[in-house]
């Protein structure tokens, strides 16, 4: 990223496109999540200001560190994830805006990130010495290995589309002359595949294995309160918003376009009504489901990207 | 404006709920309460599966010496500032156990209650309302 040094490079991490403007954003769409939600139910849904208000509500409440947890790791773990998302959002804007500007191989860089803050919920849940939470932690691994298979065997279809640019700017520059990825029949198998990974990397039902609320009582976050708690949810907030960006920039056009948005909410009304009409998996049928189901389909449509269909 | 730790809690209480040894049928009309019929969430309410995230404890049953210390350990265990609402008679006068040597009610001898609903179990409207005094009252 050569054009952004100094304070701009402060300004993008702190206030756009960074921590203030996907935060935002986030917490307003985890309403619209609700509100849809609660609308398919036939309810009429919390206040918009309401996930505001539960941050502030976390922020200011009392911070519990259960005795024998790894103090250091358990209150350090939720910063992890949260960093990540800061660093994915300043990337994932630089490269749509500027998509000659960023550096070769920042589609792996950004895979890599959007799995931290899985795995800082793994590194939290196994320092807090609760068994629950240790369940949880196992079943979140579990799942991360199932979806990351078929979500790198999506991805590679636009890379072998491009003729092997793994460089996000080269993607976009690519959909920009031809056409999406997603007007193709490789393209739609390999983004219905990327959805889907969104999903379970969300942790939203049918995949909310790791936290699932009846059973293992919030997973992996069951010893978290206050502060780390807040973490955790606005880092979920921020991959809620980041992932349908991710998916509209790699596979729909990229985010420069006004049509964009549109396409953006499609996205989210999709993961919504997913999350709202299919109960949870358990979890040997969701690894069954992402190796054998999702990751053939994301065989097909690589061999299909290789044949240039 | 109050303290805004206040205003947080009086818009978004998250509900822990405490079954202590209670006959379920309360525990039933709490799950009512929650359905989309009443909405809740209308208000920031919202069942959560851990006493960590707990703004509210709904504590049903009548309290024995059996239940106490599970209710002490449960109240120890959320973070401060919480709410603590009684739900059903048991809970405010040991209803039909008065008299037994089991019994060791009412809850606020051991807990800082902040509501009673009366009722064998109360409705749904009811638990409503008690939440909201208690809201109201902070």
């Amino acid at each position: 990223m050569t054009g952004l040094t100094g304070w701009k490079l402060a300004f993008a991490f702190v206030v756009f496109p960074g921590f203030a403007f996907t935060a935002t954003m986030g917490l307003v769409l985890t309403w619209v999540d609700r509100f849809v939600s609660a609308r398919v139910q036939w309810r009429k849904g919390p206040p918009v200001y309401q996930p505001f208000a539960d941050m502030l509500k976390l922020l200011l409440k009392q911070t519990v560190v259960p005795a024998g947890a790894s103090r250091a790791t358990f209150l350090l773990a939720p910063i992890l994830g949260f960093a990540a998302m800061c660093v994915t959002a300043v990337l994932l804007f630089y490269v749509n805006f500027f998509p000659r500007g960023s550096f070769v191989g920042d589609l792996i860089v950004l895979v890599y990130l959007f799995t931290l803050p899985p795995i800082a919920a793994i590194i939290g849940a196994s320092a807090s010495r609760n068994p629950l939470s240790a369940v949880g932690a196992s079943r979140e691994m579990t799942l991360y290995l199932g979806y990351e298979l078929p979500f790198l065997l999506a991805l590679a279809v636009p890379v072998i589309r491009t003729g092997g640019a793994i460089r996000i700017g080269d993607l976009v520059l690519a959909q920009q002359a031809g056409g999406p990825f997603l007007y193709s029949v490789s393209g739609v198998i390999a983004a219905v595949v990327v959805l889907i990974c969104i999903q379970a990397k969300l942790g939203y039902p049918p995949f909310d294995i790791a936290e699932a609320e009846q059973e293992i009582m919030s997973g992996v976050l069951i010893e978290y309160s206050g502060v780390p708690l807040a973490m955790f949810r606005l880092t979920k907030a921020m991959m809620f918003f980041l992932m349908p960006c991710f998916l509209v920039t790699v596979f729909w056009g990229g985010l420069t376009s006004w049509w964009a948005i549109l396409k953006f909410l499609a996205i989210v009304v999709l993961v919504i009504l997913i999350k709202n009409t299919n109960p949870r998996f358990k979890i040997e049928h969701a690894l069954r489901f992402f190796w054998f189901i999702l990751g053939a389909l994301g065989i097909v449509a690589v061999v299909l990207a290789f044949v240039k269909l | 404006m109050k303290d805004p730790r206040i205003w947080g809690l009086k818009k978004s209480p998250w509900v822990y709920h405490v079954a202590a040894a209670s006959c379920n049928n309360c525990d039933i009309e709490i799950l009512e309460l929650l359905t989309p019929r009443y909405d809740v969430e209308r208000f920031g309410i919202v069942l959560v599966g851990s006493p960590r995230h707990a703004d509210a404890l709904l504590v049903t049953g009548v309290i024995n010496r059996k239940s106490l210390p599970r209710v002490l350990e449960v109240f120890e265990q959320t973070p401060k500032p919480c709410l603590v609402i009684g739900v059903g008679t048991c809970t405010c006068n040991n209803h039909i156990f008065l008299n037994s040597y089991n019994a060791v009610g009412p809850y606020d001898k051991y807990l800082p209650m902040n509501a009673y609903i009366p009722g064998c179990p109360p409705k749904p409207e009811a638990m409503i309302l008690g939440v909201a005094r208690a809201l109201s009252r902070l």
